[in-house]
């Protein structure tokens, strides 16, 4: 069994850098000298724009989910970001990301499962599941990016915790630490920050846990370090700095659903056809370009998860 | 030689003259276009805002030559609204003109903030000396709008952030004070004319 409860005293093993890790480090670095770096280490030739940022993935797993569009830089990546918790402009999160703690960090599962408990994030994500998946992703506010995520199936993680009949929906809540994260000491949402999916959204192939992106551990301003991913619905459904991961059997509250029902709805899919009440949805800016693109039905993924909405108004369920 | 009218022109253009700045150096983060059609609209707020702020203080200090800041105050109120407005009809909307319907015709904020130009748009036509004279008392009556172009300019803003309205209350209640300051000052002289 992986039950396992972490005090905030504990030392943990993953504190200690990892085996295969270190070995891929050496191996990285004598290649280089070797002159061999762009075979050992594909990230380097891959992502000039990480640098010399620590190398945290290598051999990652492809994926034929990833896009083959341009990468947003990954300095836009972690300089523009909505994470109220580290403050309400978009340059914030990056300013305040050291007030976020993630090590170490454990996930408390609950509600409608077998297998609930707190567990730690190196027995949550294995490192052997790691994929880089590359996504789209569409903020509500009409602005999108394309980001090369690592991280695991969410469905494989959830499977392990043995849901039952009665999970209908899944929940999470990201961190609540009003004494460090500076944007929850005011009412600006619902705090703890919450978010929602139906079951069979959650054990879509298309859903992850993301852990990294560029090739390296997640920056905190992005979540770190356990973040949703789902890449057809608009970007606030992928959660960030996940510590709470509920089954429900009814449909779970989410923060901007309960601050606007209007403007955001449970389902929230990136829908060009279905206006937010202050703003079109049927343009979007690309991050770094200047010319708008029309945004594609549940974010050009119609073909993967249309049929998840078959039967429903997308109007009326939006 | 004059100082003042230069030095409050200089100053109305440097926070146009940083962004730009700002802008071709990479320096308004991953969305520059973003930032500075939001930005051009803080500061046409703001400096309507201290266009309207003249009179009372005028009154308050007996700093009448403060008057003389009042019209050039408003011109720039009037240009930084235009550049916003350019901002969002090319770089936001490419001259699209049934989006651009659209966005004026459903969405609140921008009706609030379209219908604040269009007010603006007369004063600032009748702004020359020749003109004041010509229009005299209805030139008052006239310039009057500026009140309810504020207001709209005020409501554009609040209803356009997603859920911060910090900054928007705090204009709204220099707004409210100002006008306050009005009608408190209009109800006296009435007062005055009926003993």
């Amino acid at each position: 069994m992986l039950i396992k409860v972490v005090k905030k005293s504990d030392v943990n093993e993953h504190h200690v850098t990892d085996e295969s890790l270190y070995l891929n480090r050496r191996r990285f670095m004598q290649a280089s000298v070797s002159g061999a770096a762009i075979a050992a280490v594909p990230f380097m030739s891959l992502y000039p724009a990480a640098g010399n940022a620590k190398l945290e993935f290598n051999s990652l797993k492809k994926s034929k989910y990833s896009t083959d569009e341009e990468l947003t830089s990954f300095d836009d990546i972690t300089r523009y970001n909505n994470f109220y918790e580290l403050g309400l402009k978009k340059g914030d999160p990056k300013r305040n990301a050291h007030h976020l703690k993630v090590k170490p960090w454990a996930v408390k599962v609950e509600g409608e499962c077998e297998k609930p408990g707190e567990y730690g994030l190196e027995d949550l994500i294995l490192p052997s599941e790691h994929e880089e998946r590359i996504y789209r992703l569409r903020c509500v506010e009409a602005w999108s990016m394309v980001i090369p995520w690592v991280g695991v199936e969410l469905g494989g993680v959830l499977k392990r915790f043995h849901p039952t009949s009665k999970a209908k929906y899944v929940q999470f809540f990201t961190i609540y630490d009003p004494d460090n994260l500076p944007g929850q000491r005011r009412p600006v949402l619902e705090w703890p920050y919450r978010e929602g999916l139906r079951i069979d959204e959650a054990m879509h192939p298309l859903c992850i846990l993301a852990v990294g992106l560029y090739g390296k551990e997640l920056p905190n301003q992005n979540g770190a370090p356990l973040r949703l991913v789902v890449p057809w619905k608009y970007g606030f459904k992928s959660i960030k700095s996940i510590v709470r991961i509920r089954f429900t059997e009814k449909q779970p509250a989410t923060s901007w659903n309960l601050a606007g029902p209007r403007e955001y709805g449970f389902y929230s899919n990136v829908n060009p056809e279905v206006d937010h009440p202050r703003w079109s949805q049927k343009k979007e800016r690309r991050i770094g370009e200047v010319f708008k693109r029309n945004t594609l039905m549940f974010n050009g993924y119609a073909d993967q998860v249309a049929s998840l909405y078959e039967s429903m108004d997308l109007a009326k369920y939006y | 030689m004059e100082l003042g009218k230069p030095t409050v022109f200089t100053v109305c253009l440097i926070p146009l003259a940083c962004y730009l700045f700002w802008f071709f150096t990479d320096s308004l983060g991953a969305n520059p276009i973003e930032a500075l059609t939001r930005r051009t609209g803080d500061w046409a707020l703001r400096i309507l805002l201290v266009t309207l702020a003249v009179s009372p203080i005028r009154r308050l200090t007996g700093w009448y030559w403060l008057g003389r800041y009042r019209r050039m105050l408003g011109l720039f109120a009037f240009f930084y609204v235009s550049v916003h407005l350019s901002l969002y009809l090319s770089l936001d909307k490419f001259f699209d003109l049934s989006e651009i319907f659209d966005d004026v015709i459903k969405r609140p904020f921008i009706t609030a903030g379209f219908a604040a130009f269009i007010l603006l748009l007369p004063l600032a036509a009748t702004s020359t000396n020749k003109l004041v004279e010509i229009l005299q008392h209805r030139w008052v009556v006239l310039h009057r709008l500026v009140y309810l172009a504020a207001m709209l300019a005020v409501l554009h803003f609040w209803w356009m952030v997603k859920i911060d309205t910090r900054e928007p209350a705090i204009y709204a209640s220099i707004l409210a004070g100002l006008l306050g300051f009005r009608l408190i000052f209009y109800l006296k002289a009435r007062a005055r004319e009926f003993r």
